[in-house]
Parts: C-alpha cells; sequence; structure tokens
C-alpha cells in the first residue's frame, strides 16, 4: 500500500481487532466517537477489550453499545453516568472501570504518544481513589503523582477531512481526544466524514499529520439518535 | 427534597453577580448552566467547556443544531465571535494553568475549609469524576451552588466532608436556595441570605460554625 494512499475498507480498517485488544476511541459522549468503525467491531464479535475512551457514551451513542453487548471487560475512562449499564455491570463485577480524572486521561493518552512514560501531576492527590497505586515524587516542596502512559493496540479516531496520507482535521467539539488518540496507538484508522487527495488540505489547517495514521476508512455517518434530540 | 425551578433560577441569578466583564468562565452541568441567562447583555466573556472549546454562546434554535458543536453536558450550543476549538489536552492545560477565572459547580458536600465532594457517593452511583477535579484545583475562583441540605434534609455544608474529596481546600463561595456564604479562615461566613430564609434556619441547617458577615451585626 502507498503511503500516498491509505484509503481503507472498513473491514480491512479491523481486521486484526482480536479478543483482549486494547483500543483506544476518541469521543466525548458520543460526539466526536467514529460511529462506522464502531459498529463495523461491534459486528466483529471481538470480546474481553480493553477500552479507552473519555466517557462510557450513551447506551445507544458512541461507545456504548460494546459496553451494552458485553465486548468489554475493562475500561478507562474519566466518567461513565451517562452509560447506566457501564455503571451496572461494574457493580456486577462484570466490567473493571480504571476512573483518571479527565486532564490526567488526556495527558496521559498524550505522553503514550509521545514517547513519554508518564506525566506527574497533582490533580487528585487528595483523593485516596486517584492515588491508590500510585508514587507519589517530591518535587520543588511538592508532592506530584506519577501517572503513566496510555498506549493502545489501535486507536480509532473520528476525523472530518482526511486526505489520502491521512492528514486529518476535525469539527468542533468532535476533536476532543481524537488527536491525542490518533498518536498514542500502534497502529491507528481514522473514521472521516469527507476524503480528498493528497495536498487538497491546508497545511496550516491540518491537525493530525498522516504520519501517526496508518489507515482512513469512509464514514457511513450517524445512525443513532443524540440524547437531546 | 430538590429543588423547584424558582429557586434554580435564584440561584442561578445570583451566581451570575459573581461573573465580571473580562472573565474566562466554566460553568457545570445543572444549576450553573443556568447562569448566562442572567448575566447582564454587555457582560464580556468566554464560556469555556472542557470539551474543548473556548467561546460558547446562546442555545441554537430548535433544529438548527449542530451535533458537533456541544457543551459539556452535551448540548448543543453555538459559538461567539473569536470563539475557538481544542483537543482535551489543551482544554486541561487552560484549566490547570490557572486560566479559568471562575468555574460555578454543584457539590455533593463543601466542609468549612473548602473541601469539595462532588463526583462519588460510595456504594451508590460511581459516575466517575470527569474534569472536576481539574477545574476544582485549576479555576481561580469556585463557585458552588447547590440545595442547603440534601434529599433526606441532612446538611451539605459540614464540618468535614464524609464523602470523597473531589479536591481539598479549593471552594471560595456557595450559594444554596437559602444563604450566600464564603469560605474565610476554615470558616462559613454568611454574607446573604436569600429567599427570606431566617439566620436561626441557616444555622441550624448548616454542620458547622457559621460566623455572622459584619454586615449582619
Amino acid at each position: 500500500m502507498s503511503i500516498f494512499n491509505k484509503t481503507v475498507d472498513l473491514d480491512a480498517a479491523i481486521a486484526d481487532v482480536h479478543d483482549e485488544s486494547v483500543l483506544m476511541f476518541g469521543g466525548f459522549g458520543g460526539v466526536g466517537s467514529p460511529p462506522s468503525l464502531i459498529e463495523a467491531i461491534l459486528e466483529s464479535g471481538v470480546k474481553e477489550l480493553t477500552v479507552i475512551c473519555n466517557d462510557a457514551g450513551f447506551p445507544e451513542i458512541g461507545i456504548g453499545p460494546l459496553i451494552v453487548h458485553k465486548r468489554v471487560k475493562r475500561l478507562i475512562a474519566s466518567h461513565i453516568g451517562s452509560n447506566p449499564v457501564a455503571g451496572k455491570q461494574m457493580t456486577d463485577g462484570m466490567l473493571e472501570v480504571e476512573f483518571s480524572p479527565q486532564g490526567t486521561l488526556a495527558e496521559r493518552i498524550r505522553a503514550g504518544g509521545a514517547g513519554l512514560g508518564g506525566i506527574l501531576t497533582d490533580i487528585g492527590i487528595d483523593n485516596k481513589t486517584v492515588c491508590e497505586n500510585k508514587d507519589t515524587v517530591m518535587l520543588d516542596g511538592r508532592p506530584y503523582l506519577i501517572e503513566k502512559a496510555l498506549k493502545a493496540d489501535f486507536a480509532f479516531v473520528s476525523a472530518h477531512v482526511a486526505d489520502e496520507f491521512g492528514n486529518l482535521t476535525y469539527d468542533k467539539t468532535a476533536r476532543n481526544m481524537n488527536p491525542l488518540m490518533a498518536a498514542a496507538a500502534k497502529r491507528t484508522f481514522a473514521e472521516a466524514v469527507t476524503i480528498v487527495p493528497t495536498g487538497e488540505l491546508d497545511s496550516e489547517h491540518i491537525v493530525t499529520p498522516g504520519v501517526f495514521v496508518e489507515g482512513v476508512v469512509q464514514s457511513e455517518g450517524v445512525k443513532w439518535k443524540w440524547a437531546w434530540e | 427534597m430538590g429543588l423547584g425551578i424558582e429557586e434554580r433560577e435564584q440561584i442561578a441569578r445570583r451566581a451570575a453577580r459573581e461573573v465580571a466583564s473580562g472573565m474566562i468562565v466554566n460553568l457545570g452541568i445543572g444549576i450553573p448552566s443556568l447562569v448566562p441567562n442572567f448575566l447582564p447583555a454587555d457582560t464580556e466573556v468566554m464560556l469555556q467547556a472542557e470539551n474543548g472549546v473556548l467561546g460558547i454562546g446562546g442555545s441554537p434554535e430548535r433544529g438548527k443544531e449542530d451535533e458537533l458543536l456541544c457543551n459539556a453536558a452535551g448540548y448543543p450550543v453555538s459559538a461567539v465571535k473569536g470563539a475557538s476549538y481544542f483537543d482535551s489536552g489543551l482544554s486541561f492545560a487552560m484549566i490547570r494553568k490557572g486560566l479559568i477565572d471562575i468555574t460555578i459547580l454543584g457539590a455533593l458536600q463543601v466542609s468549612r475549609t473548602g473541601d469539595l465532594a462532588n463526583w462519588l457517593v460510595p456504594g451508590k452511583k460511581v459516575p466517575g469524576m470527569g474534569g472536576a477535579m481539574e477545574l476544582a484545583q485549576g479555576a481561580k475562583k469556585v463557585v458552588v451552588v447547590m440545595s442547603h441540605t440534601d434529599q433526606k434534609g441532612r446538611p451539605k455544608l459540614v464540618d468535614s466532608c464524609s464523602l470523597p474529596l473531589t479536591a481539598a481546600g479549593c471552594v471560595d463561595l456557595i450559594i444554596t436556595e437559602k444563604a450566600v456564604l464564603s469560605i474565610e479562615d476554615g470558616k462559613f461566613v454568611l454574607k446573604e441570605l436569600l429567599n427570606d430564609s431566617a439566620i436561626e434556619d441557616v444555622i441550624r441547617t448548616t454542620d458547622a460554625e457559621v460566623i455572622l458577615d459584619e454586615y449582619f451585626s
């Protein structure tokens, strides 16, 4: 495959995802989650997944269906309140959830994509759950938690316009964790609303350089109904 | 008892007075989201939402929503002139760095030393902290808007929080349906009474010492 044409179909993008894969999904309450890739992964039947996402989506929105259909054994997220099924599975011991404060989660993913081992932060230092099993270091007289970088086997991100080299732009608040995750996985596939020939995107407008992206998939669009609708 | 719409609006109206021109503002879910309705039209602020926008405008007309332009609660919003979009990393960079002048958020408990508990009731709902810890620790001013007591009538302003902390010593001002209280030197200071409530009632429903502001003496 030419690096100047990374366009692939949905099946190819998810072909190597298997049981127990570690997957990152962009999105914040489903906004900026890649709908077609999520649906394809759901249909593929893979299970026992570890999923890293800002939140658990809603039962029928974002990554929510992956949880509802019991494909996820471990979730690393900042919030699951909008998906009651995730809360119930966690209470029932079916879903392991690691909560990370949202900005810390973002920075851990960024670190994973930047070749760093982790970050130092004082966020959550007053909270036992956040501090649990983490080392603390003193720096200039102040305590900081060591928060480990997050990486994944695959990142599935949602882009607005992609070019065939894999350069990506995003659309308003659908950006959220997507650019951070695009860099943080061994293999990144982007679902885009529009795919254009390489050279058509203004280089100043590109948010994710194509070097981070293995494949670009044409989105089939959002099929879920938004919670506010 | 949950608060009625009038009490919620009254709290939001009072909270709006804490917002001044020039401020960068982050609003939580619930009562805080009502605050913009009570800002004078000439107030020049930029509203930030942690999902990646600085410069939120009013709610769009029905049918004109853009599903990819939402606030942190997931509701469609509009953008003002000069608005910008950014990823979650940069969004929390501005929060942790202290570029948010004021955040207005809800709470389960606030202690007299300004400890905030607003993310978890053990054994019950575990929604996750979202971005609350960064906002509580990072914002220059933290204003809590909440009911004065919980659904069983138990005080939410307490000597020390029994619920897991979001952040310690971060709250500056609390606005309830009964009163406005600041936190000064480890004590609740009653600044104003709201809704015709009595000083005695505020003291009775607060589980810590309440100092009366000089206005009352």
